[in-house]
């Protein structure tokens, strides 16, 4: 453990900027739902009506989780249930930058060879990240007392802040002693949060009709924190149950790392062929190869994805029946076939930002083999650069399409079976899925410009992901003006099924996309490699 | 056409840094040609620009008869590059790699591909990221070597083998050399390495070129290192002009000298009485200084 210390302040002055940014944003963020439900509701008889009709929601359930009262508290506390999914995000990649990449690329060797301690890097990154979110939570608990909310809940509000942060960041220090590639190690982390969004999810949704599965939450560490019930229950028992977990976790961590060599994972690299198979002759050949392993684990979980949600749509059916007072606004609204098909708009707006993360993924794939040298090795040999790109950019645009396909079928193909009516609902729900894809493509196309123009800011492609994710989560919350939620290429896709499908909107995406990406590819043409 | 390369008046700047600053570069076909620069003098940039990764600010480039930036698809099937740092994909097995890019090349002779694999001592199935630098290298090289082209561009290919496959990395470009139908680039920073192999070289500095020519064309630049012990005080060495750093020791004497005066100095010597002599040739190490000492004035 010798030299921790100096480690910290390393990874301090080297995230001076991104942990602030994180730790804050996030941290306030919740802060700005008080005025907006107080504005929106102003009375007590207002916020229990909408919490009544929220908690049998099930694309708000699917959303944000469960929601037990009505005071402004729970509400907003509710509301920030997607907080944790991106806190739980921050914290396991600050964690693998911090190990796993560092070790990968041979920073830590450096480091290992001073005066460092065998297990001073994984605690100066888990003693960062977990103080960063600790830093978070006394944020969003402050910011709540002050905005005049009970002290008792708001301390519990932070400490779901906190265990998310520590959860994950425990998760991250196992992911990265297993490989010894940060980018496993990284699908590892955010696979098992993925996991635990989709568990928390299935067990909730179920809870609201059937409750067969419901006890699908209690696996998962979301879940748990979530049971919390800041302003309600403030319940103590599930965080003490995170924070075990988390010991557990951190405790796996450090014996793992105790028992692999330095550089290498626990999962061990084993040799491969010594001559190239014949196919891979052209550098879309190549491209399959560096592609083909992500866009699997991608496709494997969307369709688990619209497993999950196609299994729970009924449950949405069975609540309308149950709650008599709901049935009747829900006939007025138009039957318990309007209220499934808005479930599944929701959850298509939901999966698209998903699929855009991939899409992100894989064109900022580019930027990552030129700044390793990677293209430069390619690019030398008389592969032109259209050539080379064009490779990548192929499983930017067919690759989001596939994996949405993946999951519009399965979710269609389970709640068809379950309603007994696969030919009316798998065109439905896979069409509604499908519609995604033009944004989907865009935020692709605005990877290709900025690779394209401005390389050294093709990660910026992240932040304007991020906008569109928190436009659709607080959006219309925060009553934002339309030409800010028009910034967002998601505003533009129409809800379907059920809305009105516009093509309009959708060729015009796609036009766009084309002409972004093409003015991206002209840039890379012109400009000096590597960049 | 028996120029290879051609390179007239090149000037490229990143920023505020002037990377290359009228730089000339001439490569004969056929011949071993050494690009000799400390680290950060312009060697890679020149490279590029050469390869049609970078365009040039200002300045005049050719490379096989063709333009490097236009023609580079076309150029390329002619030429094979090793960078300085060679990154491979961290899934891909070393021996894919070299088939990869060998077929990319426009074929690939894999009854050499399998010789040099076994006079380099490297395992092809290995995967990209469980290699050493060293090892990384190698598997560009051979990826080069057993290409069909007429032209190799090296960019410090040595800087991470070790001596041993140093040396096999010499036998190899004189076995390309005896051969003579193919034209190599080769930067270095490692002078004994460049002497060792090259026919013809270019020395830069700054992003200028400060001499080219044949080894022999730059040894009157150069200076001989003189150990001796003498029969008597060596008088009169001193004040003759063209030695330098001379040190005495009683009898023993140490000093530098200037080519043009080797003749007067070892008469001087002679009269005293030579018991023993050691000289060494002028390396391209004081060679490189002295152009160094040069253009810093």
């Amino acid at each position: 453990m010798t030299g921790t210390g100096k480690l910290v302040r390393l990874i301090l002055r080297r995230d001076r900027l991104l942990l602030p940014l994180w730790v804050i944003l996030l941290g306030i963020v919740p802060a700005g739902y008080i005025s907006s439900f107080v504005s929106l509701f102003p009375t007590d008889a207002d916020r229990v009506e909408y919490a009544r009709v929220s908690a049998g929601n099930a694309g708000f359930v699917a959303l944000y989780g469960p929601l037990e009262g009505h005071s402004l508290g729970e509400l907003v506390a509710w509301r920030a249930g997607f907080l944790p999914v991106m806190i739980g995000l921050c914290a396991l990649l600050t964690v693998i930058r911090h190990t796993r990449t560092d070790e990968e690329q041979g920073r830590t060797e450096l480091i290992g060879a001073a005066a460092v301690g065998r297990h001073a890097q994984l605690a100066a990154a888990l003693i960062t990240t977990c103080a960063a979110g600790l830093v978070l939570g006394v944020i969003t608990a402050t910011a709540m007392v002050a905005e005049g909310l009970p002290v008792d809940g708001s301390v519990w509000f932070g400490t779901q802040f906190v265990l998310s942060t520590w959860v994950f960041a425990a998760v991250a220090s196992v992911a990265a002693q297993l490989t010894s590639s940060a980018r496993s190690a990284r699908s590892i982390a955010v696979g098992v949060l993925g996991a635990a969004y989709v568990l928390r999810l299935a067990g909730d949704i179920s809870d609201l009709g059937s409750r067969a599965l419901s006890w699908l939450s209690w696996l998962s560490p979301i879940g748990w924190v979530q049971h919390i019930f800041p302003y309600g229950g403030n319940a103590w028992w599930p965080a003490v149950l995170t924070l075990f977990f988390a010991a557990a976790a951190t405790g796996l961590g450090v014996v793992l790392l105790g028992r692999r060599d330095f550089g290498d994972g626990l999962l061990p690299a084993r040799l491969g062929p010594a001559t190239a198979a014949p196919r891979l002759r052209s550098p879309l050949a190549l491209a399959w190869r560096l592609h083909r392993g992500l866009l699997a684990g991608w496709i494997v979980a969307f369709a688990a994805l619209g497993l999950v949600f196609g299994a729970v749509g009924n449950s949405v059916v069975d609540l309308a029946r149950s709650s008599s007072g709901l049935d009747e606004i829900f006939a007025r609204m138009g039957g318990g076939t309007v209220l499934v098909d808005t479930y599944f708009a929701s959850i298509a707006g939901l999966i698209g930002v998903i699929a855009a993360c991939y899409a992100v993924q894989a064109t900022l794939r580019l930027r990552d083999e030129e700044s390793t040298g990677r293209a430069e090795v390619l690019l030398g040999t008389p592969v032109s650069r259209l050539a080379w790109a064009g490779s990548h950019l192929t499983f930017s645009l067919l690759g989001p399409a596939v994996i949405l396909a993946a999951e519009g079928l399965a979710a269609g193909l389970t709640y068809g079976s379950i309603a007994k009516d696969v030919p009316g609902r798998l065109p439905a729900i896979l069409g509604g899925t499908m519609a995604q894809l033009p944004a989907v493509w865009m935020l692709a196309a605005v990877a290709v410009l900025l690779f394209g123009v401005l390389p050294r800011l093709a990660a910026v492609t992240w932040g304007a992901l991020a906008t569109c994710v928190l436009l659709m989560l607080v959006g219309t919350t925060l009553q934002f003006d339309q030409w800010v939620l028009d910034l967002s290429p998601f505003t533009h896709v129409p809800h379907l099924p059920g809305g009105h499908l516009g093509w309009t909107p959708l060729v015009v995406l796609t036009v766009v996309a084309v002409v972004v990406s093409a003015a991206g590819l002209a840039g890379f043409r012109r400009r000096d490699l590597p960049s | 056409m028996t120029e290879a390369i051609d390179a007239e008046g090149l000037v490229k700047s990143f920023g505020r840094t002037l990377a290359l600053d009228g730089l000339n570069l001439t490569v004969q076909t056929g011949e071993v040609h050494g690009f000799l620069g400390p680290n950060g003098s312009g060697k890679t940039t020149t490279i590029r620009i050469l390869l049609g990764l970078m365009r040039p600010d200002r300045g005049r480039a050719r490379l096989l008869g063709g333009d490097p930036w236009g023609d580079a698809t076309r150029l390329h099937k002619r030429l094979a590059y090793v960078p300085g740092d060679v990154t491979l994909w961290p899934n891909l097995t070393g021996g894919e790699v070299i088939d990869l890019l060998g077929r990319l090349r426009g074929g690939l002779d894999t009854r050499r591909r399998d010789q040099l694999l076994h006079r380099f001592e490297l395992d092809p199935r290995k995967k990209g990221r469980a290699y050493s630098k060293g090892n990384r290298q190698k598997v560009a090289l051979v990826a080069a070597l057993a290409s069909d082209v007429e032209l190799l561009v090296l960019d410090e290919p040595t800087s991470g083998l070790d001596p041993l496959m140093e040396q096999v990395f010499r036998e190899v470009i004189r076995e390309e050399q005896r051969r003579g139908d193919r034209t190599v680039l080769l930067s270095s920073h490692i002078l004994s390495e460049v002497e060792a192999l090259c026919d013809r070289l270019t020395i830069i500095r700054d992003g200028r070129t400060v001499e080219t020519g044949t080894l022999a064309d730059m040894r009157h630049l150069t200076r001989t290192s003189i150990q001796a012990e003498l029969a008597g005080s060596p008088d009169g060495l001193a004040h003759l002009a063209g030695v330098h750093d001379l040190r005495t020791d009683g009898s023993r004497v140490a000093f530098d000298v200037d080519t043009d005066a080797l003749e007067p100095a070892l008469q001087k010597m002679i009269k005293v009485g030579v018991r023993s002599l050691v000289s060494q040739p002028p390396t391209l190490e004081e060679l490189f200084l002295r152009q160094y000492q040069g253009s810093s004035k």
